[in-house]
């Protein structure tokens, strides 16, 4: 929001010499008045506005339209059957590395579908799937270094499960059992590892995007060659920090890669009340960002998009957007009925016909990496480390009710101590009216 | 120093001492709309002290992203009023950091300044003490300096405390207030606040500009009534220092709050609550709050508007006399 910087006046007279140093209007002090004069008739042709660099003047009124271009096209590697399109783009990663893949999406559609459950059976308050969109979360996994630092929005448990994130830790973690790191404070689904260096995830929707550009400008004055993904839905790509956001990565020159979820709604609003532009890639020319889209059900052209886009946040510093075109299969949440607002035959249609776990196997399959042996005897297995981790997290007790007191500051207040005394003796004395036998005891 | 060339000096000492230390913000390369950074971007590079652009909350999540990834980021505001924007950045992310990760994250190493308070004509928009919504958020800091000395103190502990801190400098002191600040690197502790007359008869308590108010407010009460006022400076807004005013009104048995801020949920409320809790059986006179009206901040009205010295004269008279 703009000040009006009357107070700015007098100050601004007292420019320090390093700034009058500075091009343009300054610099022009130092010519004569007859050179300068000089040089505005020999340029007269071209705008000296310092606000943007002009091709030149118009004589004739003429709008830029929106429709004027055709939409940014589509990247794709796969096939829909799986077969690679172009050579040139087949990344060639080995077996064992896309079997590694197939097994991180699959794995966590296999939690999902349990953790789902669960939640109906109201053994867990809360959770929202990612069906739909494995792709978008282990094709950019993927090709990031492990010490890239991640800031997600909540449907990217993909990129945890590819980097090592065990299933028990997100059991525990929607459970909020004494195992959370988190310390069961969060609702379910809000993950976080600090040796996996994925910040953890809090509710307000797009808050995490200049966050990353600041992280990434601390990555950079480091020295370090990482960069900082930072992922986001259609929906949160209207709020106001995602503006702030790109503007500030470009403005700064920071290597951060900014990942668009495009999966077509924000819990019942579909894209065509979210925005009226070609997407979220078309604005990041825009900003002065790279950008380009790609087909997020498309494991590979995720991967290839990713990597590249790396390449130039770190050797060149500066932004990069990518747009995954997906689709969200599943409801928004354990909270939304998805059929209030959208057909099942459209939500049918990419569940079978283009789906990212399916598209892969079928590139598998060609391969001979793949077979329907092989898949039988993995979603078995699967399933049973699944239910494994489950039942030991509902097992384990919960944190230790001191822990709502901890935490809020490096040290405890003491009016926060004081507090926690308070509610300790008021449980002690109301005992009957309170679940502490789930818990771990107060700390002293 | 006057109070903008101790800021300065504050930052200077942050920048040399620590190399991750980054200050941005809107216009803080040149020297700041106030000359708080001047010299600091030429001194230590324009990777250091740097323009961010116009957006309050990109500048906000900016530095928690900073801080998160281990910088010491201090963010500027251009002026208090405009800290709004970034109340979401502020209340929902950078107080929660640490908590909601269970402390595997955190943005402690971030400090937000911003010149703060009336100014004799900034009406709407470049007078307001916002202090009192940001009382409300656990899990952050609020500071205010009431002069030069305090203010370079009070900054470097904001900076180097592990949790993110707000720094409000009162603006009409910037070069009003003059003093010998040392020039070594010096640090006053965070939640203390300072008696700074003693007195036996009435507990008066400010914080900023509002404490060289009530310092005359001392002199007059003792010129006018003969009573004696002890005089307290809070400093610390979040987490406050209970116990010296506690302590005070428990030997006076009377308390005055006043502050800028309107005077409905204002930060004086809280103090007088948490006081009639503490202090019951001590207080003589029901708690004093004089504070600006439930207005906004007028342009052509700010002498009726701030609770000035007469205001507060009187209110003192009000509970010696009940």
């Amino acid at each position: 929001m703009a000040s009006i910087r009357h107070f700015c006046r007098f100050a601004r007279s007292l420019k320090p010499s390093y700034y009058s140093s500075k091009p343009i209007i300054q610099s022009t002090r130092t010519f004569s008045v007859t050179s300068w004069h000089r040089q505005l008739y020999e340029e007269e042709e071209k705008p000296q506005f310092p606000g943007a660099k002009s091709a030149g003047y118009m004589k004739k009124l003429e709008f830029i339209k929106p429709n004027q271009y055709d939409g940014i096209p589509t990247y794709r590697v796969l096939s829909r059957k799986g077969e690679i399109l172009e050579a040139d783009q087949d990344p060639n990663l080995d077996e064992d590395y896309v079997v590694r893949m197939y097994k991180a999406m699959t794995t966590m559609n296999t939690m999902d579908k349990i953790l789902y459950e669960s939640q109906r059976q109201g053994r867990i308050s809360f959770y929202m799937t990612n069906f739909g969109e494995e792709g978008t979360h282990v094709g950019s996994a993927a090709a990031l270094d492990g010490g890239d630092l991640v800031f997600g929005q909540y449907r990217e448990a993909g990129v945890l499960m590819w980097r090592g994130f065990k299933l028990d830790q997100f059991m525990n973690q929607c459970y909020g059992n004494t195992l959370d790191v988190g310390k069961g404070r969060q609702m379910p689904v809000h993950y976080g590892s600090q040796e996996l260096n994925f910040y953890t995830i809090s509710s307000p929707l797009a808050t995490q995007m200049p966050q990353a550009s600041g992280a990434a400008y601390a990555l950079k004055r480091a020295g370090k060659d990482l960069c900082v993904v930072c992922y986001f839905g259609d929906g949160a790509a209207s709020e106001g920090d995602a503006h702030a956001a790109l503007n500030f990565a470009a403005t700064l020159d920071v290597p951060v890669i900014f990942f668009c979820r495009n999966n077509g709604y924000a819990i019942s609003t579909p894209t065509h009340e979210q925005y009226r532009g070609d997407g979220i890639a078309s604005r990041g020319h825009g900003y002065g960002i790279y950008s380009v889209r790609v087909d997020g059900n498309d494991v590979f052209a995720v991967y290839n998009a990713t990597k590249a886009a790396r390449n130039i946040a770190i050797k060149e510093s500066r932004p990069v957007l990518i747009e995954a075109m997906t689709y969200r299969i599943g409801h928004h949440s354990t909270s939304d009925d998805s059929s209030a607002y959208r057909s099942v035959d459209e939500v049918h249609y990419w569940d079978k016909q283009d789906h990212p776990i399916s598209r892969l196997r079928n590139y598998m399959m060609s391969q001979d990496w793949w077979d329907a042996d092989k898949e039988k005897a993995w979603m078995v297995e699967t399933r049973e480390n699944v239910m494994q981790a489950f039942q030991k997290a509902e097992k384990s007790l919960k944190p230790s009710p001191t822990e709502l007191f901890a935490d809020v500051y490096d040290e405890m207040p003491k009016r926060l101590q004081q507090q926690h005394e308070e509610m300790k003796r008021h449980v002690e004395q109301y005992k009957e009216y309170y679940p502490s036998e789930i818990y771990e005891p107060f700390r002293s | 120093m006057n109070l903008f060339q101790a800021v300065t000096n504050a930052l200077d000492i942050s920048l040399a001492a620590d190399p991750t230390t980054i200050i941005f913000g809107e216009d803080v390369a040149f020297g700041g709309v106030f000359r708080c950074t001047v010299g600091l971007a030429e001194k230590y590079g324009k990777e250091r002290v740097f323009n961010t652009p116009l957006c309050e909350q990109g500048i906000v999540g900016f530095g928690i992203g900073a801080a998160s990834a281990g910088a010491t980021a201090v963010a500027e505001i251009q002026f208090a009023d405009y800290i709004f924007p970034a109340f979401d950045q502020i209340i929902n992310e950078a107080a929660k950091f640490r908590y909601r990760s269970g402390n595997i994250f955190d943005c402690g190493k971030l400090t937000i300044r911003a010149p703060w308070g009336a100014v004799g004509h900034g009406a709407l928009y470049h007078s307001q003490s916002p202090e009192a919504f940001f009382a409300h958020i656990p899990g952050i800091k609020v500071v205010i300096p009431r002069g030069p000395i305090q203010a370079k103190g009070l900054l470097l502990s904001c900076i180097r405390d592990q949790n993110p801190c707000i720094f409000f400098e009162p603006k009409i002191l910037y070069r009003s207030a003059l003093e010998q600040v040392p020039i070594k690197d010096y640090t006053l502790p965070l939640s203390e606040a300072e008696v700074l007359v003693e007195g036996n008869d009435v507990t008066l308590v400010a914080w900023g500009t509002q404490v060289h108010v009530l310092r005359e407010v001392v002199n007059l009460a003792q010129e006018k009534l003969g009573v004696s006022c002890e005089l307290i400076d809070l400093q610390t807004i979040l987490p406050w220092d209970i116990d010296t005013v506690a302590k005070s009104v428990t030997k006076t048995g009377r308390l005055l709050v006043a502050h800028e801020a309107p005077l409905t949920s204002g930060f004086a409320a809280e103090i007088a609550s948490t006081i009639q809790t503490e202090c019951f059986l001590n207080l003589e006179a029901p708690i004093q709050r004089v504070c600006g009206w439930d207005t906004p901040f007028p342009h052509i009205f700010e002498p009726f508007y701030l609770p000035d010295k007469w205001r507060c004269l009187d209110a003192i008279k009000k509970m010696i006399n009940y």
